[in-house]
């Protein structure tokens, strides 16, 4: 396979991009359609936090949440997405810089991969 | 109200906070947590969520155009997101320790420097090409297509680059916001990149910054899928459309007015965080 330039690797990442965003958007507006189901229902009172339960906090518990069909967790579910798009753009150009054999990058890289895959999963237990 | 009115007021603001963020490069997130606050009564740790994911739409929605350009900079992104991402988890830790109105104020003081910033004139200095051993080292190097041909550059201040990148960061997850105009401050003025590198490059890093504290902000709940699918969608479709106009049109008029928008809103955060009212 040839080396890919970097201009290469910075079109393919944002081709990738734009797929994760749009699939996200589609989902968090499907969600959002169903939720308003009851158009008429009052506004719960969002001007004190209050801690949701883990269908909507935890990977795992969202999943759970989509297969029971809430439209809160299809909502969540497209968020999820929305934010994996990143992380997914990160390890796309650990494996570009792989293949261009720049061991500096591919270094420089995982290490971003790391910190985000921790944040994600930190809280997960 | 009811929750469709809620959902549709939310997204019309929203629609407004993208156009004018893309349009005036300020970004929606500095627009929408004050409106959420100041004007919905919406608690600031959902406001911040909201904002945080339409940060990470708008950056990853808006990097086709830009990479069209040819302008970013995948390593020097990529070496600065380092910084970027350890400092965003500190903010998204400080989150929970700070009170809310503190975080107002250093909200309404960013929201005073971003209006400041908007106002710097496009340096036309030539891109620095001294040598630097620490750059080359790190290949923080590339060429600029000015309008005399492909200009080379590199990178100069390197640690002090990467420390305000560090602080960007930070204030990015304690805030929920993209701080491009921080993440700009480092490339351009500490570490002398060109303007266009800078700004392009900035865009591509907000959005792996941002899914940095969304982990952490998704598991304490700062993640409200009702008050973040209208925002989110909202702020996504209004700054694709500021992108697409933003050629056409004289910016300077409405960019003076916008700053003044965020200096009254800056004001406000900071006075009702004083008044412990956020």
């Amino acid at each position: 396979m040839p080396k890919p330039t970097d201009h290469e690797l910075d079109l393919s990442v944002a081709a990738m991009l734009r797929f994760g965003v749009t699939l996200a958007a589609l989902v968090v507006f499907a969600g959002g359609v169903l939720s308003l189901r009851h158009p008429w229902t009052p506004v719960p009172d969002y001007s004190h936090f209050q801690l949701a339960g883990p269908s909507l906090r935890t990977v795992a518990g969202v999943l759970h949440g989509v297969a029971e069909g809430s439209p809160a967790s299809i909502m969540q579910l497209g968020l999820l997405l929305l934010i994996a798009t990143p992380v997914a753009r990160v390890a796309f150009c650990v494996v570009g810089f792989a293949r261009q054999r720049d061991r500096l990058y591919v270094l420089v890289s995982a290490s971003v991969l790391l910190v985000l895959l921790y944040s994600l999963i930190r809280d997960a237990r | 109200m009811s929750a469709l009115l809620f959902t549709s007021l939310l997204f019309v603001t929203s629609i407004g906070a993208g156009f004018l963020g893309a349009l005036t490069g300020l970004g929606g997130g500095v627009v929408i947590v004050p409106a959420l606050t100041l004007v919905f009564h919406v608690d600031l740790r959902y406001a911040i969520g909201a904002s945080l994911v339409s940060v990470i739409a708008t950056s990853s929605g808006a990097a086709v155009a830009y990479v069209r350009e040819g302008l970013s900079n995948i390593r020097i992104g990529m070496f600065l997101e380092v910084a970027t991402t350890l400092g965003a988890l500190l903010g998204a830790y400080l989150t929970a320790k700070i009170s809310s109105h503190w975080i107002a104020i250093v909200f309404g003081v960013v929201l005073l420097y971003s209006a400041a910033a908007s106002f710097r004139r496009k340096p036309q200095s030539p891109p620095a090409v001294a040598p630097n051993s620490l750059a080359e080292k790190l290949e923080l190097r590339g060429n600029y297509c000015g309008p005399r041909g492909p200009e080379p550059y590199t990178a100069q201040n390197v640690p002090l680059g990467f420390g305000i990148m560090f602080g960007a960061g930070t204030l990015s997850g304690l805030l929920g916001i993209g701080s491009g105009a921080v993440k700009v401050l480092a490339m351009d003025q500490a570490m002398k990149l060109p303007f266009k590198v800078s700004t392009t490059t900035s865009n591509f890093m907000i959005g792996v910054t941002a899914a940095a504290s969304a982990g952490i902000y998704l598991a304490r709940g700062y993640i409200n899928p009702n008050i973040a699918m209208p925002v989110m969608l909202g702020v996504l479709g209004g700054s694709l459309a500021g992108t697409r106009v933003l050629v056409k049109v004289n910016v300077a008029t409405l960019k003076t007015v916008f700053a003044l928008v965020i200096v009254v809103l800056g004001c406000e955060m900071i006075y009702n965080g004083i008044a412990g009212r956020i």
